[in-house]
């Protein structure tokens, strides 16, 4: 039996122990003998974060990340279990990836893996994937991410057969038709700059597109990534007239805007794209009313090469699966305007709800995934030391509160900081 | 004398001053290229790497031709004739340049930004020769020359620039050091091709050519691209040539004294008919001659003195 002692629960000042046994927890301030003990030395324990959206580059493209570096960073980061993208090289349209994958990573230790797979086959929009089998082989969603779904009858068809099966599809809303080839927000900054602007528009019409096909169908949709006002008011909306359709943010379109663009540092360039402060500011009110289900990074990790390119040729992506809840609870908590268990909640539960499994818990009988946070220490972000090969970040020295000292899978150490 | 800055990527950071400082030293220039002997020894030791990542001949010899003519030695770099640069990073090639121990690099890439970044990635010098559709500072100074030959002030002076505003560097640059001479620019286009954003300050910006141009002083066409047809951007090369093609017809709109400007390479009859490209008021060939003295004037106000 594992005891961690000296933690306080969020919301609470109380120093608490919890007591772990055979990746389940046991109970709170047992007064049974453990056979190891860490010292939490103050810090503020929850049940670990879930990651819904995360590009770990395996197979194929081990040079940007691969399971070990990405499930390790997603542990450090403080998550205990990530769903991973399927726009990898070959792309998650067969059932052997699925298995291959998740194989895989229960030998390394670090997060737990639940890759999502392709809806349609070669993420190409056209003919939809084996959705059964690969559901057989562990896949726990579909969806096209990296490309957008131009298709709108095959959407529909791919959702009412997903929904079939129980599963989600979840989509990158984008109108590639009115995005063209803009690499930043379409507005004043990417005019002055002269640099191809992606108009807010293209997110807004396939957001109302796709509302209106999980209104026809009734299947779950999961929009990722919003980035715009206009969208969220949409899915506001459509969650108002009874479609079921959930909706996840990123850290960076939280914290950063188009004007960081003026820097023309290629790490900026994220898609969809940073935005204005009015659409970080509606962001923010979509996650205190509700409208936002839950938080999601988008990591995106690249070489440092790729991301040294021009402006046109770099990559889209920010990598941000090491910093995402300090930032948050930096940005957020700290200055007031969320409370920690809502952000908390935003990271765990809201992303629980969304794939409708079952709610994190710190109670008896619960499988011990917890994560134990510094809320008191400020600490730099240092990119160097991540451990993601993405050694680069927008963030980079800025001090943040709210960095995971520990974090437990199944009640195994997946990281120790 | 030198101007305090290190790197002509655009005018943000430049005083009134410094720009006045580089139009005055082309004046010096200028009275350089009038000699027999066209050369002075300002940058001798001086390497300048002329980085040419999109094809422009014009505006690289024109650099090249202003580099040699100050005694500095000449790197040339195009990345379509190298095996460089092909899947390295920009940043990898311009590392292997600096390795060559240049002192300046004159960029001319098809991204915006590129020039920012090969100034940081670089550490030297750096003149940006035209990045995608952020800017080109050397042609815009060349203009204003243009224009202060013509009628001894900036200040004031009516402006129009028509054509395709939204993918041009020159528009952005003109308007840009324009309004910070305290001249009164307005952009005009097609509504596809007119970013009502870039409307700031004294810039304005119209669709309707007409009132644009009523009482100019200046009317800058500028080149229309192909490719803008099958972007989409225009019904037909025809239908802009009807509505945004600049003409003797258009000129009686502006003022009698009305200079037409243009920075090349033209699409005769499309964009500005060819018979006002060889008029009297058409000062296009004055434009690449006054070129070499900016050119002249940018590189020593840069790089005398930091040797
Ligand atoms: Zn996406």
């Amino acid at each position: 039996m594992l005891e961690i002692k000296n933690i306080k629960r969020a919301g609470s000042d109380t120093l608490e122990s919890l007591f772990i046994e055979e990746g389940k927890i046991k109970g709170w301030n047992l007064s049974e003998t453990a056979t190891d003990t860490i010292d939490g030395k103050g810090a503020t324990v929850a049940p670990a974060l879930i990651e819904l959206h995360a590009h770990l580059r395996e197979p194929g493209q081990e040079q940007k990340e691969d399971l070990a570096s990405g499930l390790a960073a997603a542990a450090a980061g403080g998550y205990g279990t990530v769903v991973s993208m399927p726009n990898t090289s070959p792309v998650v349209d067969d059932p052997a990836i699925v298995a291959s994958l998740i194989q895989k990573a229960e030998k390394l230790g670090f997060a737990r893996l639940k890759p999502s797979a392709a809806l349609t086959r070669g993420q190409k929009g056209e003919t939809l994937a084996d959705l059964s089998a690969l559901k057989d082989a562990g896949a726990v969603m579909f969806t096209d991410d990296g490309r957008t779904n131009e298709n709108a009858n095959v959407l529909r068809r791919g959702m009412e057969y997903a929904s079939g099966l129980g599963l989600l599809v979840s989509v990158h809303a984008e109108d590639a038709t009115l995005r063209q080839d803009g690499v930043m927000n379409e507005g004043v900054v990417s005019h002055e700059l002269g640099l191809p602007g992606n108009p807010a528009a293209a997110e807004a019409a396939r957001v109302a597109r796709d509302v209106e096909i999980a209104l026809l169908t009734g299947a779950r949709l999961h929009i990722q990534h919003l980035s715009t006002g206009r969208a969220l008011e949409i899915v506001r909306q459509g969650k108002k007239a009874g479609a079921p359709v959930t909706c996840e943010v990123c850290p960076h379109h939280l914290t950063l805007t188009d004007e960081a663009l003026r820097s023309f540092d290629a790490l900026y360039k994220v898609a969809p794209p940073l935005r204005t402060q009015t659409d970080a500011e509606l962001l923010l009110a979509g996650l205190l009313d509700g409208t936002v289900d839950c938080l999601a990074t988008d990591h995106a990790p690249h070489t440092q090469a790729e991301k040294e390119k021009d402006l046109l040729e770099a990559p889209f992506g920010i990598p941000s699966i090491e910093v995402a809840f300090p930032l948050m609870y930096t940005h957020l908590v700290k200055t007031g305007k969320l409370s920690l268990e809502k952000l908390l909640d935003l990271f765990t539960a809201g992303c629980a709800k969304v794939m409708a499994w079952e709610v994190p818990t710190l109670e008896e009988g619960a499988v011990a995934d917890v994560v134990l946070l510094d809320l008191d220490n400020a600490k730099a972000v240092d990119p160097k030391a991540f451990k993601s090969k993405a050694k680069f970040s927008p963030w980079a020295g800025e001090e943040l509160y709210g960095w995971p000292v520990l974090t437990l899978v199944a009640g195994k150490v997946a990281f120790q900081g | 004398m030198g101007t305090g800055v290190k790197h002509l990527l655009d005018f943000q950071g430049w005083s009134v001053e410094a720009l006045q400082g580089i139009l005055d030293t082309a004046d010096v220039m200028k009275e350089v290229l009038e000699r027999p002997v066209k050369k002075v020894p300002a940058l001798q030791g001086i390497t300048v790497c002329t980085a040419f990542f999109e094809n422009s001949t014009r505006t690289r010899t024109s650099f090249e031709l202003a580099a040699r003519r100050m005694s500095a030695d000449v790197l040339t770099f195009a990345a379509g004739a190298s095996s460089l640069s092909k899947g390295e990073s920009l940043r990898d090639t311009i590392e292997t340049l600096n390795a060559y121990k240049v002192d300046a690099f004159i960029v001319r890439h098809h991204a915006s930004g590129a020039a920012h970044q090969v100034a940081k990635f670089s550490g030297k010098s750096t003149i940006n020769a035209g990045d995608g559709r952020r800017a080109h500072p050397t042609q815009a100074l060349l203009d204003a020359y243009t224009m202060l030959k013509e009628f001894g002030r900036i200040e004031g002076l009516k402006v129009t620039i028509v054509g395709d505003i939204l993918h041009s560097r020159v528009a952005r640059s003109n308007a840009e050091l324009l309004d910070l001479l305290g001249a009164d620019v307005t952009l005009c286009g097609p509504a596809t091709l007119l970013p009502k954003e870039l409307a700031k300050g004294r810039v304005k910006v119209t669709t309707d050519l007409q009132a644009a141009v009523k009482d100019a002083d200046v009317v800058m066409s500028l080149r229309l691209q192909q490719e803008r047809m099958n972007g989409g951007f225009l019904p037909s090369m025809s239908e802009y040539a009807l509505t945004y093609q600049v003409n003797e017809k258009l000129l009686e709109r502006a003022k009698d004294h009305a200079i037409v400007l243009h920075p090349g390479p033209m699409n005769r009859d499309l964009e500005i008919s060819g018979s006002l490209a060889d008029s009297a008021r058409s000062r296009i060939i004055a434009q690449v001659e006054y070129g070499q003295a900016i050119r002249m004037s940018v590189l020593y106000h840069l790089l005398v003195g930091k040797k």
